[in-house]
């Protein structure tokens, strides 16, 4: 029982990054139905701020964690421009091999500069205090990344249904014609929607690198993967549904690798995905729309 | 139209039209002047690897150009049917290595990936877009770790056989055969019904195609010559190792389909020619020295290069190089251009 709680803790805090993740791409595909395989590296370069800046700096934590949220901000709304926008009104391949190449070229760019080499954070960013409750361990930075993905995801839940602007990416999701015709800026809403998936991401990379404490220029590539699949499992397009699904993948996967299996763990993940979309593809909380003709 | 007749590319009895002529005649002279390059010498390691590539490419690329391209059924996990295919040869080549076992290694490949391709296909082409380029990703994705695994596929590093098990001639062979029984498919009936449902598929569905008869045909056929692809990779270049069966390949795969333009043979074809010569080149090459002022040391900046080109591609030609023509359909529009200056 033990044992099953301990990898529930685990689980719930690897499953709160993905959760953190899948925003950033349920986010994207629900107002331009792109799978913006992006995402993952973007998380990678806010890894690397973070890194830099503890290591360089003396600055703490939580300045490294906000310059890097900034930092991929700033990059997820120059991608979006740079290369995604040209192609509103092609087809959705070439999009989505633009993004595989704006992956790419991310990865090797930094790769170039820095190396292949994986690093670690400094020693002592954050305490390496950890509690013992009944036997289940829990360290201090299990505790922060829960609380801090959770302070989060109140903050976005918060910016999607209160504020104007969130008002308006919840409408050209629904219908980008009918929201354009309402006077609402289209093509900054999209900037918008990458802005907050793109800080989502610099704050999970920065969990990441705290989480496996190592950080290289593919880290990016499984997480990012994974976190799709958790947004295709909660309901892709669906707020709720990405952190849901987050959490699940995240249990899943360390329940899966605590009792014996740690080889499948990846193969597990992806064939949950699969068993979902045969039996409910819409996901856990997606909505089910017939086709119409 | 009124004004059509027929041209001189059709005239002929049955198979034997002078544009089978042609083709024929073509392609004896491709594999004549690399023949006589070999007996000069000018072909050597690199330039037969980058030759043993480009064969494999267009296997692969031809084969899910299939499946994406005419179909419609966007495909992300190509690189699974050509790992099964990979595997399944090279467990039977190290067993026997005799010429008929490496024949029998390239069918059992492409009939194990075939079944692996219907088994995953009747689930998941119920799925539309991109559920189903995330489905086949997953797939491929199982597969890989499962080969990663297991103790007959050698686990992490993989399959050994001393040798290359299959030559250029086999390879240029396989690849024609590839190419002549796919862009046949196209032709026929079923064909045209895998365009229908490419292009809509429930107009397609009214006018009486069995939707998903056809895209798991599609989906089977593009996988069984998937796992050619990878018997031919892994009896030439003698290593199977799982990391290669990654999702960089399907991708590597389907860019070369986009590129040469979904729903165009030849473009895929002429595709992977282009970008196996142009990485096997920067793989080969060490560095260029541009003009003496600087070097660029191309181990390094190989992958930046393929990724600024992938974007600017995609940027600056969305449909690929050819669309959905042919090079056949080049000729005829050059010809119709003619006549109108007449």
């Amino acid at each position: 029982m033990e044992r099953f709680l301990q990898q529930i803790v685990n689980g719930v805090s690897l499953g709160s990054i993905y959760a953190l993740i899948a925003l950033g791409y349920t986010m994207v595909y629900g107002i331009i139905k792109l799978i913006n395989f992006a995402h993952g590296d973007v998380l990678m370069i806010g890894a690397f701020v973070s890194f830099a800046v503890t290591t360089f700096t003396r600055l703490g934590f939580i300045p490294a964690l906000l310059i890097s949220m900034v930092t991929c901000m700033c990059l997820g709304v120059i991608i979006e421009r740079v290369a995604y926008k040209p192609l509103r009104n092609s087809s959705r391949i070439a999009v989505l091999i633009t993004a595989i190449g704006v992956s790419l070229l991310l990865e090797y760019t930094l790769m170039y500069f820095v190396g292949a080499q994986t690093r670690s954070f400094r020693q002592g960013v954050l305490p390496a205090t950890i509690y013992n409750i009944g036997g289940v361990r829990i360290s201090v930075q299990q505790i922060i990344i829960i609380l801090l993905s959770l302070v989060l995801m109140m903050l976005l839940q918060f910016i999607v249904r209160k504020t104007k602007q969130g008002k308006a990416m919840r409408a050209v999701s629904f219908d980008k014609e009918a929201a354009q015709l309402m006077g609402i800026n289209v093509d900054r809403t999209i900037s918008f929607t990458f802005l907050l998936g793109s800080a989502l991401a610099g704050a999970a990379g920065v969990m990441v690198g705290i989480y496996y404490n190592s950080i290289d220029p593919l880290m990016g590539m499984m997480p990012g993967l994974k976190a799709f699949v958790a947004a295709v499992f909660g309901g892709i397009g669906n707020i709720p549904g990405a952190m849901v699904g987050g959490l699940s993948i995240g249990v899943i996967e360390t329940l899966v690798a605590g009792y014996g299996a740690s080889l499948y763990r990846d193969a597990a993940v992806f064939a949950i995905l699969i068993l979902v979309l045969i039996l409910k593809p819409s996901g856990l909380m997606g909505k089910g729309g017939g086709s119409k003709v | 139209m009124a004004s059509e007749r027929k041209s001189i590319f059709s005239r002929g009895v049955g198979v034997l039209t002078v544009k089978n002529g042609i083709i024929l005649v073509l392609l004896l002279a491709a594999f004549g002047i690399v023949q006589i390059l070999r007996w000069l010498g000018w072909i050597y390691g690199p330039i037969d690897d980058a030759l043993a590539w480009i064969c494999i490419y267009v296997v692969l690329a031809v084969s899910l150009n299939l499946i994406t391209g005419f179909t419609g059924q966007f495909s992300l996990g190509h690189a699974g049917f050509m790992a099964i295919g990979a595997y399944t040869a090279a467990i039977i080549v190290g067993r026997y290595q005799t010429f008929p076992s490496v024949l029998v290694g390239l069918a059992a490949g492409g009939i194990l990936a075939m079944i692996v391709g219907i088994l995953i296909g009747v689930p998941t082409l119920r799925l539309k877009g991109d559920y189903l380029a995330i489905a086949t990703l997953g797939m491929a994705e199982i597969i890989r770790v499962i080969a990663m695994n297991l103790t007959i596929t050698g686990g992490a590093s993989g399959l050994f056989s001393n040798g290359h098990m299959v030559t250029w001639p086999m390879l240029f062979l396989v690849m024609v055969i590839t190419v002549v029984v796919i862009s046949n498919f196209i032709r026929s009936a079923r064909g045209r019904a895998c365009i229908a449902i490419r292009e809509d598929e429930i107009a397609a569905e009214s006018m009486g195609i069995n939707s998903t008869k056809y895209k798991v045909m599609a989906f089977a056929i593009g996988a069984f010559f998937g796992g050619v692809g990878g018997a031919l990779y892994s009896s030439y270049f003698y290593v199977t190792k799982p990391v290669t069966f990654s999702f960089m390949m399907s991708v590597n795969i389907l860019v070369i389909v986009v590129f040469g333009g979904l729903g165009s043979i030849s473009g895929s074809v002429i595709s992977a020619v282009v970008i196996s010569a142009i990485t096997q080149y920067l793989i080969s090459a060490n560095a260029l020295n541009v003009f003496g002022l600087f070097s660029i040391e191309f181990s390094r900046v190989n992958q930046i290069i393929y990724a600024l080109l992938l974007v600017a591609i995609m940027l600056f030609r969305p449909k690929g190089l050819m669309g959905t023509m042919e090079i056949g359909d080049l000729f005829k529009r050059i010809g119709r251009r003619k006549e109108r200056v007449q």
